[in-house]
């Protein structure tokens, strides 16, 4: 049971890391989104471990079912365009990146120093944590305006990416457009 | 079991890899990618705090509510990222410059 506890978590842990990895070194946008689909296949698995049994179905709902499939869409879309590669004046960019990456270290040291008292293992939790039924009563009732709220970002958000995306008709296209058309 | 502070680590490798790829990369599909995997890596903190007081379930709520508004993020970005591709035939971040007189 233990040994099959820290394997599972070695192995979700492993799929989520060499999945950003390849999400971010991909040169070619479909396999940053297969390495964004790995990546959430191992957050899954890590949710499944902390317990939280609705969080990991939503998850792969939301994102390996709708996010992922969304940007495969676009970058069909886009077509060969999406894959022009060369990030050139990107200078600037990579020393931030580098800064960013020894801030990393250094934060990770000092807390790692600073911590003492060894690991905090995890609580053995109430049967029921987790539980699709506990959590979605403490969502409709702890959460019920901001879950309203969700509802009408939603709206928002649909009407706004139809707009977006539909460009203009035609009677009202500026020069640029015109221009990119041609 | 699994100590909470395995998944802070994997949480913070995870921010970190996809905050070097926000900043180092060009293309703005992957940029927003990038941008999912902040998302993912802080709802992952959120989850491993609340296993640690699982008095209730308020960062699971908390997550919960960070992947609905990813989710409608990543439907708006996408479509500014068309929209920006139709008006310039690049997907490059740095070769939108629309706004710059």
């Amino acid at each position: 049971m233990n040994v099959f506890s820290v394997a599972f978590f070695a192995l979700a842990a492993l799929a989520t890391i060499v999945g950003a990895l390849s999400t971010v070194l991909a040169v070619n946008p479909i396999r940053s989104a297969m390495g964004l689909l790995l990546s959430i296949g191992g957050i899954t698995g890590l949710f499944l471990g902390l317990d939280a049994h609705f969080l990991a179905a939503i998850e792969l709902i939301v994102y390996a079912g709708a996010v992922v499939i969304l940007f495969v869409f676009v970058i069909m879309l886009i077509g060969p365009d999406a894959t022009r590669p060369a990030d050139s004046k990107a200078a600037f960019s990579r020393t931030a990146g580098a800064i960013l990456l020894g801030l990393f270290g250094l934060v990770t040291g000092i807390l790692l120093m600073r911590a003492g008292g060894g690991l905090h293992a995890l609580p053995p939790p109430r049967p029921e944590y987790g539980t699709i039924d506990t959590f979605g009563h403490e969502l409709y009732t702890k959460g019920l305006v901001p879950f309203e709220l969700a509802t009408a970002l939603f709206i928002v958000a649909v009407v706004g990416a139809i707009a977006v995306a539909r460009g203009r008709h035609k009677g009202e296209e500026t020069p640029q457009a015109k221009e990119g058309e041609s | 079991m699994i100590p909470v502070e395995y998944y802070l680590l994997v949480a913070g490798v995870v921010f970190l890899i996809g905050s070097i790829g926000f900043l180092v990369r060009r293309n703005l599909l992957i940029q927003l990618m990038s941008v999912e995997l902040l998302l993912n890596a802080v709802n992952l903190t959120l989850v491993a705090f609340n296993r640690a007081r699982p008095d209730d379930h308020n960062g699971q709520i908390f997550a919960f509510f960070v992947i609905a508004v990813a989710a409608a993020e990543a439907a708006v970005g996408l479509a500014i990222g068309l929209a920006i591709y139709r008006l310039s035939r690049s997907v490059r971040s740095d070769e939108a410059d629309l706004l710059r007189n």
